[in-house]
């Protein structure tokens, strides 16, 4: 039942893409299949729920698809898990269409429904192909809406921006040329990992050809074959979530596309690409792997934690900072990811499965308050003209309610108690501390570095959020067209504080919301008891350890609050008076500039220079250079500070030598003689031969 | 059940009056040391009466978060305090005390101090935030590394069961309890803005952490800002002596008696703490700014040590 | 002996102590600092041998522990001492490799010794094992001090500190005649003295201690 109306849901995405490329510049359209697509991820997200709370549902086999594959669809804990934040950010992106989308080109609008179809097909995927035909189309989809890039500045949304408005940012011209750069590193990216991802499923499903997930259950991979999977699948799986070091095209693509679609890009599409992969590794062939499986995922997870979050530290645009504080967040999922399949392999499944589960709740969690803050750099791009912190500041004067939900997501980011970030790392830091009874010294030390690597990272999440909301909703206005801002339309407020509230009980309410994914952390953990110790009010790693109840604490400290301040109103209750600010040496406004110089302020660059210095020279190649005039010389001093994420200079100029020498190379082909290239056919059908011979009925681990 | 909520309360309030009166006592025998004959440690008291009867002034430009930080700060702090173990364990709140959340509630009252200084926009208020937060991108590793030793010795990162099973005595001394208290007395200095990483006591702007983020408030709003430092101090006092001198501490149950005995004890270590404190604040000068990374990175290695040295061990025994 | 046994524990801890003030050294900028750390490392060298001649009833450790104390813990300090204040040499100490990377590969070498240490001497009492472990550890702290020192004090210190862990863990292993101590001693302050002599060399030719400025005179005649 609840499988088919899904179906029935999916297949009314393609009907809006087509009405989509047809609405192009036409406003009543477009609101159209925004609302369409809303109410589908609406249905979605219900769907999702109904599949928790009643358990999961046997595949639904397709009318359509190659004889050799069938297409199903199957809704297991797993996949309900994960389309619940698909169908909850799907809803609030729609809301944000519908008010900011109304005029849009057609090739956005087209995408954008076959892009959640993309993602709902390959999380409902019932088989490998079907997995696979649903993860590319999400790819090719993103990519076409980040090709279509930025809306030309006339055509944003009525009015909200000033038409023509010189100091907003880039021209336009030059904002087109970086999205045509950022579509074609994206493109590149999401070819290195179809071809990552395909051979595995191949591999996964050796010769017999079944690819539904129950049957490549039955037969997890082994030895060497095993191996080359988990590579492919980390590969592969990787590049898409921006695992370090293929995160470089993330930072790049995700802030071109309008602040909806980076919002569902950063939020869902990275999960979906976790999905894959723990579906492959973890679900479909984690069954009696060795220590090493989950080594990989936790390495990789615990160095984009750091990178991204250290990245997030340093950038001055906020949709830019974003998407790098995403590094970070799927770094810490795939940590915890990484860290159930070892717990697995070392028969201590309770762990696994707290494990699994930090991770499962970090994917609703992050989700949340990532798109809530995409659609905030959204408000405050169309409100306040820009999206650079050295042009913002002061915002919460003029849009205070989008500020309040802000920071209820920046907190949820900052791992600040009892949110849902917290939630989520107090989880992983207890299956880590736990995670010494392994037994090898390796594998203790490797943990022991992750915590500390966990730390850090999470230390430098909080700065990057802090410093986001601080320059960009406090202090004053550092230009002129800040003063200006406005709230944002009741739509689009509903849905941030919509997303809030929901990031609010996940925080509040992590108990109950793993006892309705038990089936999602059994699947990933290989233990059937899910968390044992999730009750509506706390979580607790084992009866003897300690527990976390998020409500309680959340109840302590609103009575400690609420005691603080009665307290002080009755020992102290003369009013308080508004005067100039102190801060010495503070000087008043000139009179050119009414909201003080912005020179005096905290600048982004200024804020992160701290933690440039002390972890950027060795982690970001930073350099600085102070260039003082000779005494006498009325001149400015001049510091010069630079730093770059030093991953995508190394890997682009490696990847064009190769392609080049690839070409000099097929070049050659072009002049051989007919016999040589008939030879070479020759040669490569009869290699196929004897690979079919060799892996054959023999060897193959489907006969 | 009584026991453990009126031992609770008591807590509460005995760190409340306690919390002022020890940095009042750690400035006092500061100046002795010195030869100076210095204010009484009641002093800090004299500061927050006075500064309640003053009308806090509000910068022109400034939000509500001014407003509000001071007591969303003052609130998680008091919290965290009364989750630290003082003369007695097994109070009300016992279940929740945990290393972990210690953490995440003083990491809420950062974040709430750094919002509060950046909120009229001044060059030294980002400064101070930008600083602060800075350290504790170090700090936090290291003392999550010490949490992962007790967690390896008493199975869990429970504040009380970790005193239980330190207080029985079965783990014995252990080098990796010594590296963690080095490395824990490194963090516990940078969390509380003491010599060698800040100086409570500066009037130099360019280099003030803390201070520097205070320069706005003023009126009831300091007088909470100076109270949750104080808290802060006197929980991370605490918090040690429960881990490093967890001898003489009272169960919650065992009565009254019990209680002023574990009080008297508590009271004691406080004072040798402090005391030790001030001598090492005295000997020692305060260290740029971007040495004190150099600092928390040791103590994070000497952590991460300690950890591996633990594996060592259970991996022998 | 395991845990929880007073025999081991504090065995285990004035190691550790040892070991700790290793990193001190390693970490410490400044030369009068230096030879603080320096004591205290002897000290508890002292304290540690003496503990072994009490727990393995062997009167020649204390006598061993007595002329540590009073060589390592007072008299090689205090000379250093003067010897510092006599050049003037109060200020600084510039490393040659950055004090967060001395210290990782400090940690690293730690872990080096124990990997080494631990399947090298399977079967033996659990106290010697972690006891080599943590000597080995001293001498390669020192070590590296030596490497990563470019000034002349710095690195008899480090040679200093290096002798204090062969001292260890010669005391450690039971049944260690007395003579090989007093010679591995002799032999150390002979290269003290060696030392000395060339550091006073160095400031009679040179004006400085800092040993880049040899580079240049290596192979020495021009």
């Amino acid at each position: 039942m609840l499988i088919s109306t899904l179906a029935v849901l999916l297949c009314c995405l393609p009907p809006l893409a087509l009405l989509g490329a047809w609405a192009g510049g036409r406003p009543g359209l477009a609101r159209l299949v925004h609302a369409g697509t809303a109410l589908v991820a609406g249905g979605f997200a219900l769907l999702a729920l109904a599949a928790l709370v009643e358990g999961g549902e046997a595949a639904l086999l397709l009318p359509f698809g190659p004889a050799w594959a069938p297409l199903s669809l199957a809704l297991d804990g797993l996949s309900a898990w994960f389309l619940l934040p698909l169908g909850l950010c799907g809803l609030a992106c729609g809301a944000y269409g519908w008010r900011h989308e109304a005029v849009a080109p057609a090739r956005r609008l087209a995408a954008w429904p076959l892009f959640l179809a993309g993602m709902a097909l390959a999380l409902l995927a019932g088989d490998g192909f079907t997995l696979l035909l649903g993860f590319e189309g999400m790819s090719l989809a993103s990519w076409v809406l980040v090709a279509a890039g930025q809306a030309p500045a006339g055509s944003v949304s009525a009015g909200s921006v000033p038409a023509g408005f010189p100091a907003a940012g880039p021209a336009p011209a030059e904002e087109e040329g970086a999205a045509r750069a950022a579509a074609g590193l994206y493109l590149g990216f999401a070819l290195f990992g179809a071809a990552c991802l395909l051979p595995a499923v191949g591999l996964l499903a050796g010769l017999a050809g079944d690819l539904s997930f129950a049957a490549l259950r039955q037969a997890p991979p082994q030895g060497g074959v095993a191996w080359v999977v988990l590579a492919l699948v980390v590969l592969g799986a990787g590049s898409k979530a921006g695992l370090v070091p293929l995160h470089g095209w993330l930072p790049v693509a995700h802030p071109v596309a309008p602040a909806h679609v980076s919002a569902l890009m950063s939020a869902v599409m990275t999960k979906v690409a976790l999905y894959v992969a723990a579906r492959l590794l973890l679900d479909v062939g984690g069954l009696g792997q060795g220590l090493g499986w989950g080594v990989p995922l936790l390495a990789l997870g615990a160095a984009s934690a750091l990178f991204g979050a250290l990245r997030a530290t340093q950038e001055g645009d906020i949709k830019v900072l974003l998407a790098c504080s995403t590094i970070e967040n799927v770094g810490l999922i795939a940590m915890a990811f990484g860290l159930s399949a070892l717990l697995r392999a070392a028969d201590l499944g309770a762990l696994a499965a707290l494990a699994a589960a930090a991770g499962l709740l970090h994917v609703l969690g992050h989700a949340l308050a990532k798109t809530l803050l995409f659609l905030v750099a959204g408000e405050v791009q169309h409100g306040a003209g820009s999206r650079r912190m050295d042009r913002l500041g002061g915002l919460i004067h003029a849009m205070p309610k989008v500020a309040l939900a802000a920071l209820a997501g920046a907190a949820a980011l900052a791992a600040l108690p009892p949110l849902a970030g917290f939630a989520a790392e107090w989880l992983l830091l207890q299956a880590l501390l736990a995670s010494w009874r392994v037994g090898e010294l390796g594998v203790q030390v490797l943990a022991a570095a992750a915590v500390a690597l966990l730390g850090m990272a999470a230390a430098l999440g909080a700065v990057a959020m802090l410093r986001f909301w601080g320059l960009t909703f406090l202090g004053r206005p550092r230009a002129p067209r800040t003063l200006g801002a406005s709230e944002a339309a009741p739509l689009p407020r509903a849905a941030l504080f919509l997303l809030a509230g929901l990031g609010a009980a996940v925080g509040l309410l992590p108990g109950a919301l793993l006892a309705l994914g038990g089936e999602a952390v059994a699947r990933l953990s290989g233990h059937a008891g899910g968390v044992a110790l999730a009750s509506a009010w706390a979580v607790a790693a084992s009866p003897s350890a300690s527990a976390y109840h998020p409500l309680g604490l959340a109840v302590l400290l609103l009575v400690l609050f609420v005691a603080v301040v009665l307290a002080l109103r009755w020992l102290s209750p003369r009013a308080s008076v508004r005067g100039p600010a102190w801060d010495c040496g503070f000087v008043a406004p000139p009179p050119h500039l009414p909201f003080g110089d912005p020179g005096t302020q905290p600048s982004a660059a200024g804020f992160a220079q701290p933690l440039l210095r002390m972890l950027g020279t060795s982690l970001l190649a930073a350099r600085e250079r102070a260039t003082l005039p000779p005494p006498g010389d009325p001149a400015p001093a001049r510091l010069d500070s630079h730093w770059q994420d030093p991953v995508l200079p190394a890997l682009l100029p490696a990847l064009a030598r190769w392609r080049d020498a690839l070409v000099i190379r097929a070049e050659r082909l072009r002049d051989l003689p007919l016999r040589h290239l008939l030879m070479l056919a020759f040669g490569t059908l009869l290699a196929l031969l004897a690979l079919l011979a060799w892996v054959g009925p023999g060897g193959g681990a489907g006969a | 059940m009584m026991a453990a909520l009126l031992t609770q309360a008591l807590h509460l309030a005995l760190m409340l009056a306690l919390a002022p009166l020890l940095t009042g006592l750690l400035r006092w025998l500061k100046a002795r040391m010195l030869g100076r004959r210095g204010p009484s440690p009641l002093q800090p008291w004299r500061d927050l009466v006075k500064l309640c009867r003053k009308r806090p002034v509000l910068a022109e430009n400034a939000s509500l978060v001014t407003s509000i930080a001071p007591y969303a700060a003052c609130a998680a702090t008091l919290l965290a305090a009364a989750l630290v173990p003082g003369f007695t364990r097994g109070m009300a709140l016992g279940g929740l005390a945990d290393l972990l959340l210690l953490g995440g509630l003083l990491a809420l009252s950062r974040a709430a101090l750094a919002l509060a200084a950046m909120d009229i926009g001044s060059a030294f208020g980002g400064l101070g935030a930008a600083r602060e937060m800075s350290f504790a991108v170090f700090a936090e590793p290291a003392f999550l590394l010490c949490v992962m030793a007790f967690a390896i010795l008493a199975g869990g990162t429970n504040l009380d069961a970790i005193g239980a099973a330190l207080q029985d005595g079965a783990l014995g001394l252990r080098v990796s309890l010594a590296l963690a208290l080095v490395a824990l007395l490194a963090v516990a200095l940078a969390e509380n803005g003491r010599i060698p990483v800040d100086n409570p006591a500066t009037h130099l702007e360019l280099t003030m952490v803390h201070e520097a983020m205070l320069l706005e408030a003023s009126g009831r709003h300091l007088a909470l800002w100076e109270m949750q430092a104080a808290l802060r101090l006197l929980l991370w006092l605490s918090l040690l002596a429960a881990l490093f001198l967890p001898f003489g501490m009272a169960e919650a149950a065992e009565g009254p008696l019990a209680w002023a005995q574990g009080l008297g004890l508590w009271l004691a270590k406080l004072a040798g703490l402090a005391l030790a404190l001030a001598g090492f604040e005295n000997a020692i000068a305060k260290m740029r700014v971007f040495r004190v990374p150099e600092f928390l990175g040791a103590a994070l290695l000497l952590a991460l040590l300690g950890v591996v040295f633990l594996f060592l061990s259970t991996g022998l025994a | 002996m395991s845990f929880g046994q007073i025999p081991y524990d504090v065995a285990h801890l004035l190691g550790g102590g040892m070991l700790l003030s290793g990193f001190v050294l390693l970490y410490q900028r400044r030369l009068a600092a230096m030879t603080g750390a320096f004591a205290a490392q002897g000290a508890l060298l002292a304290l540690a041998v003496a503990w072994q001649g009490f727990i393995q009833e062997e009167p020649g450790l204390f006598i061993s522990a007595l002329v540590a104390a009073a060589v390592k813990a007072v008299l090689i300090p205090l000379a250093l001492r003067a010897f510092i204040l006599r050049l003037g040499l109060q200020r600084r100490v510039e490393p040659g490799l950055g004090i967060g990377a001395s210290l990782i590969a400090g940690v690293a070498l730690v872990a080096l010794a124990c990997l080494v240490v631990l399947p090298a001497t399977a079967g033996a009492a659990a106290l010697l094992r972690e006891d080599l472990a943590i000597a080995l550890s001293v001498v390669l702290l020192g070590l590296l001090m030596m490497v990563t020192r470019r000034h002349a004090i710095g690195q008899v210190v480090g040679l200093l500190s290096l002798e204090n862990g062969l001292v260890l863990a010669a005391s450690g292993v039971q049944g260690m005649p007395l003579v090989v101590e007093i010679a591995t001693a002799a032999l150390v302050l002979v290269l003290a003295g060696v030392a000395g002599f060339f550091v006073l060399l160095l400031r009679e030719r040179f004006e400085s201690l800092d040993l880049s400025l040899l580079h240049r005179h290596r192979g020495e005649g021009e």
